[in-house]
């Protein structure tokens, strides 16, 4: 088996467990209607860990995720509050804003050659910040528009409801997969995480991958604040503090190395979805309190790393010993 | 010793030059700012505050050039001063003395660097990935300690840690200005800040040349940790409570823009302690500045994402490297 599959079979595995420990717990929680919710309440997560799932499998990283959501919500809902324009030409407007953003830290990273991190630590506070000046108080939703998005579901057999924002997750999740995996853009990612200077003598655009890489990310992250604005009906500039890293979190237990080279979109789903079953599992325990949850994920990425870097070694291992063997 | 310390106000000359027209810039918008009174045994005035409400940032502030010198970076300080917060002000309730609680406090700051050193320098994780570990983890451990409430207490010995009076100034102010003596010392006085830069430039070479790489890794994140922990002890004792889920939110990436600000490569390697304090004290500066001169507070976010912009495009290497051709263009017409 390939080494790279290992931390992605490793993902299912303990996913498949966990839930099997929560169903012999809870015998209501393999209902369509848990899974549903599970989709449901993630949905916003899993958006913007897809955008995070290319980042870091080009070798970069982006902070600013959390901070766009907020800028997102805040920004339709002053938006639908003053004008009159109908919600859809307001998101076809705010993602093209956040797609623009995206690429702009994109050039800066490229063009002036500084770690992606710092990069998008500016972009987080700039994000942030534009939300803060647009209101500080939370601005409510209220469209007829919003209602009817919001009442939109597809009952699954046992009554559990996929919704439309739930559905909307798959979509992306998907297209990602298809995206990172069946395309040249796919591709040029991969390369780019395995190291620039390769890249560029294979034949990659660097320039226009970097920036690309980006935008994909902010449009997901755009998307992702559109769905979290229907999910609370609300845009409030404190919201999703922190989503960048449990986006993070989402990523690493989903198998993708943190170098860079290597990741699954697929995987990145699990993630988010082993992240959601801590939270139900707490939800459903009712004597566990909320901070657990993170807790468990610090260790679960702790393994993962750990797991990752042990992998790796084990490759590089193997390769030198076929190196010398070949001498 | 005339050429070192002509260097070193070379070094700092353009940290000095920012604050002084940040200060000069307050000071015209609004003319009181310089007026400093003494009342009660203490200096007070705007300058005294931002001295003081600066000290958590400070403190950060000198752990974090140290980790960002060896080319790392510690994501967790802000977890880190929650957790401590929190051990702090339960033992201070549980009955324990001051000293005791000090002491137990600022050994799980140790604690949590050594996890952090060890993750970074021994597994070989990447510092960004190994703290963020413990940033994520840490606060749910601030919970578990606090057990989800916002523990408060009543010691007025602790509590003048975060808002007492030493030597006429507040006694943050004196932990913060002390610690970054004594830290500037260790590190300039030995051979310690020099072997610090040289893990940070070619972590290989260094240790090819006899350095223990790993000692001293696991060394400066401990640091990290202890700095973390004071800042923690005095915003607990400040504000008389431990706040798991606020105490030192997002202060991690103020201490981050501290050494930035400071002239730190975030890429490893020189490092002057002293002029991230100065930058430390830059972004109290504007923080306070921007309070005074009646802008609203959301101002601040927006302002400090352009002093970063601004600040990467000067250290850019790409930039550097076009100075560096554009010099030489020069020189030979």
């Amino acid at each position: 088996m390939n080494p790279r599959l290992l931390p992605l079979a490793a993902t299912v595995m303990i996913f498949v467990i966990a839930y099997a420990v929560c169903y012999i717990q809870f015998p209501a929680m393999l209902s369509t209607r848990v899974a549903g919710n599970l989709l449901t309440d993630n949905a916003f997560l899993g958006i913007a860990a897809v955008g995070m799932t290319f980042v870091i499998i080009s070798g970069g990283i982006d902070l600013s995720v959390g901070s766009v959501i907020a800028f997102t919500g805040v920004f339709i809902a002053v938006v639908l509050r003053d004008t009159s324009l109908h919600p859809l030409a307001v998101f076809a407007i705010l993602l093209v804003l956040t797609t623009l953003f995206g690429a702009a830290m994109g050039m800066i990273i490229h063009v002036l050659r500084m770690p992606p991190f710092i990069v998008t630590l500016a972009g987080m506070f700039l994000a942030r910040g534009l939300a803060y000046i647009l209101s500080v108080d939370s601005v409510p939703i209220s469209h007829p528009f919003y209602d009817w998005l919001q009442t939109l579901y597809w009952l699954l057999p046992g009554k559990g409801r996929l919704t439309l924002i739930g559905g909307l997750m798959l979509l992306v999740f998907a297209f990602g997969i298809l995206l990172a995996h069946r395309t040249r853009f796919g591709a040029n990612v991969i390369a780019l995480g395995g190291g620039v200077q390769t890249a560029r003598l294979m034949g990659v655009p660097v320039a226009r991958t970097i920036v690309a890489i980006y935008a994909l990310s902010g449009f997901l992250a755009g998307l992702s604040g559109i769905v979290f604005s229907l999910y609370t009906s609300a845009g409030y500039s404190l919201a999703a503090v922190g989503v960048e890293l449990d986006a993070i979190a989402a990523v690493v237990i989903g198998g993708t190395l943190l170098t860079g080279g290597s990741g699954f979109v697929a995987g990145t789903l699990i993630g988010v979805l082993i992240m959601g079953l801590i939270q139900t599992y707490i939800i459903f325990d009712g004597t566990l309190s909320s901070w657990w949850t993170k807790i468990v994920i610090g260790a679960l990425l702790l393994v993962f790393i750990v797991l990752q870097k042990g992998l790796l070694g084990l490759a590089d291992r193997r390769r030198s010993l076929r190196a010398s063997g070949g001498a | 010793m005339n050429g070192t310390l002509a260097r070193f106000a070379r070094r700092i000359a353009p940290q000095l030059i920012t604050l002084a027209v940040v200060v000069a810039m307050i000071g015209i918008v609004f003319p009181g700012f310089f007026d400093i009174s003494i009342a009660n045994g203490r200096l007070y005035g705007s300058p005294v505050d931002i001295l003081n409400r600066g000290a958590p940032v400070a403190l950060l502030a000198i752990g974090m050039t140290l980790v960002i010198a060896t080319g790392g970076i510690d994501l967790s300080v802000g977890a880190v001063m929650a957790i401590c917060g929190a051990i702090a002000a339960t033992l201070i309730v549980e009955g324990y003395s001051l000293p005791a609680t000090l002491a137990l406090s600022l050994g799980a700051g140790l604690l949590c660097g050594l996890w952090n050193g060890i993750l970074v320098a021994v597994l070989g994780i990447q510092p960004i990935v190994a703290t963020l570990i413990l940033m994520v983890a840490g606060r749910g451990i601030a919970q578990l300690v606090t057990e989800g409430m916002i523990r408060t207490f009543s010691h007025d010995g602790f509590a003048s840690l975060g808002s007492g009076n030493l030597l006429w100034l507040p006694t943050p102010v004196v932990i913060w200005i002390c610690a970054g003596i004594l830290a500037t010392l260790i590190v300039r006085r030995t051979a310690l800040g020099m072997l610090i830069e040289a893990v940070g430039i070619n972590r290989r070479a260094s240790m090819l040349a006899g350095v223990n790489a790993r000692l001293l890794l696991v060394t400066v994140y401990m640091v990290s940790g202890l700095c973390a922990a004071m800042a923690g002890i005095i915003v607990t004792a400040d504000i008389r409570g431990a706040d798991a889920n606020n105490a030192g939110l997002f202060l991690e990436l103020d201490a981050i823009l501290a050494v930035v600000v400071g002239g730190t490569s975030l890429l490893g390697g020189h490092f002057s302690l002293i002029a991230s304090l100065i930058g430390a004290m830059i972004i109290q500066a504007i923080n306070t500045g921007i309070l005074v001169a009646g802008f609203p507070p959301e101002f601040n976010l927006v302002i400090k994402a352009c002093i970063v912009l601004a600040i990467l495009v000067l250290q850019s290497p790409a930039l550097q490297g076009a100075a560096i051709l554009f010099s030489r263009a020069k020189g030979q017409p």
